[in-house]
């Protein structure tokens, strides 16, 4: 097929939206990393700065949407370029979101540095947050190349944080029922490990989209699942 | 997720009313259609679409055999109609144009009211025998043509009096007179202001229960819009032929893609 349109101003709307969504990508990149690394230092400072940079975050969604429907409105997109919008406009909501949990993260972190330390956790969450953001990493790297491989391969990833976020549970529950004053500061704990275990979800959900992109099908759902929390307790989940 | 687009109102009845094959036009020397193999179902549209010249109203053309009246146009392979070969020795072009109407470009009313206008095509062919059934005739192809209630009570002014919109459906409505089975559109709308064009597509929309339609549009979006087939023809070449709503979502092949986005011409 050929790069260039003819209309050489609809290449430009596209590069445009496009470049939208990597500054949107790398301001929630940035996100993870500070978030992750306020909580590991207790900086409640970082933590802070996160929260309020998510504003940003969300005003470059709303700026997706609109160009995105500027696009639609005036170009009436077809084939590659009408997959090329509508992948921009889920991926710009999963960064969104993504974003979100990161602020989330931010905030507990405030909490928590008036908290003892629970025993191990730190390495474990730092772990996961470190997987997460190299997914997200690769997920938009698969969108500007248009790899499926790649694409394909962080879908496949996020069993492994599904795995990280089951050990946690564990351990958090563990930490629990040996003393209940671990409970409030285990029970934020929790729920970070929780918002990154999502964040690999909505990662997971812009590398479909790359697949959607590219070949015009969303991808067969075959991957593994490891997230088993939700039969703990059951006899079957023990 | 994408794929339940396609299942909203896309019922195609399946059976095969024109089947082309192996059908080259030329020119002269000029070789304008190659080698074109397709088949064309019953009671849809199907829109030609490509680039000026690759084609596509030629093709458009032998249909009705509107291209023997070109001296230097030379068509050979097979074209049935109903599993009939309309190129065959003893097929009447006249007879064949009965049954495979067409309307062109530019709305062409003859010089004469709006009612002869309908009434010329079913007189010559005998299809009425008085002037109550030829009455008949008439309101119910303008009917058909969705402008009877705008032309009922002037039905002996002149054709050439009505606007463009006007002449368009009064030229679908002398077509359909004479109870064709095919109707062949030539960019049936590109004189047409937006809200004439959105009639006649709403027109075509309707006429499908009772025709096949074939389309000939230099607008893409008027083929995604009117359309259940889409042939993309590019050099005289079909290059590909399928469901529109495949072919404008995840079209197979990349020129189909390069045309229709807009990249090449």
């Amino acid at each position: 097929m050929q790069d260039q349109h003819i209309a050489s101003a609809f290449d430009r709307d596209l590069e445009g939206i496009q470049a939208l969504i990597m500054k949107m990508g790398g301001m929630v990149e940035t996100a993870i990393s500070d978030a992750s690394r306020a909580l590991d230092m207790r900086d409640t400072e970082l933590a802070e700065i996160v929260r309020k940079n998510d504003k940003a975050v969300d005003a470059l969604e709303e700026e997706v949407v609109a160009e995105v429907a500027r696009v639609i409105a005036v170009r009436a997109p077809t084939a590659g370029d009408l997959r090329t919008v509508l992948t921009v406009l889920k991926i710009s909501a999963n960064l969104e979101r993504v974003g979100d949990y990161a602020k989330n993260l931010a905030k507990r972190t405030s909490v928590l540095s008036e908290m003892p330390m629970i025993n191990g956790s730190g390495g474990s969450i730092r772990r996961m947050s470190k997987s997460v953001n190299l997914m997200l990493k690769d997920a938009l790297d698969a969108y500007i190349q248009r790899d499926i491989d790649l694409a394909a391969d962080v879908r496949q990833r996020d069993a492994e944080i599904d795995q990280m976020y089951n050990a946690l549970f564990r351990e958090f529950l563990t930490h629990m029922m040996e003393d209940p004053r671990n409970i409030t500061a285990c029970m934020h704990l929790h729920f970070i490990a929780k918002n990154l275990e999502r964040m690999g979800d909505h990662v997971t959900s812009i590398a479909e989209q790359v697949i959607y992109l590219v070949t015009g099908e969303m991808p067969d759902e075959d991957r593994e699942k490891k997230d088993r929390t939700a039969y703990v307790g059951t006899p079957d989940g023990a | 997720m994408m794929n339940d687009m396609r299942i909203t109102e896309r019922t195609m009845s399946n059976e095969i009313k024109i089947a082309a094959k192996g059908v080259d036009v030329f020119y002269g020397d000029t070789h304008a259609i190659k080698d074109v193999d397709v088949e064309i179902e019953n009671k849809a549209v199907t829109a030609f679409i490509g680039p000026s010249g690759c084609g596509k109203s030629t093709f458009l053309r032998c249909i009705n055999r509107m291209n023997d009246t070109i001296d230097v146009c030379r068509v050979s392979g097979d074209i049935h109609l109903e599993g009939e070969d309309i190129y065959a020795k003893d097929v009447d072009p006249v007879q064949l144009r009965a049954r495979v109407g067409m309307v062109f470009q530019k709305p062409n009313p003859f010089p004469k009211s709006i009612y002869d206008n309908v009434a010329y095509g079913p007189k010559i062919h005998g299809l009425a025998r008085n002037k109550a059934e030829l009455d008949e005739i008439v309101e119910k192809s303008l009917r058909r043509a969705a402008i009877w209630d705008e032309v009922k009570d002037r039905l002996d002014a002149p054709g050439t009096g009505l606007s463009g919109g006007q002449q368009q459906r009064l030229c679908i409505g002398r077509a359909i007179a004479t109870a064709p089975e095919v109707l062949l559109m030539d960019e049936p709308c590109s004189a047409l202001d937006p809200i004439a064009t959105a009639q006649v597509e709403e027109l075509i929309d309707e006429l499908r229960a009772s025709y096949t339609v074939v389309i000939v549009t230099h607008s893409m979006q008027q083929a995604a819009r009117v359309s259940q087939k889409t042939a993309f023809f590019h050099l005289g070449n079909l290059v590909e032929y399928g469901n529109t709503d495949m072919i404008f979502t995840n079209p197979s092949d990349s020129r189909t893609e390069s045309y229709i986005t807009g990249r090449i011409g």
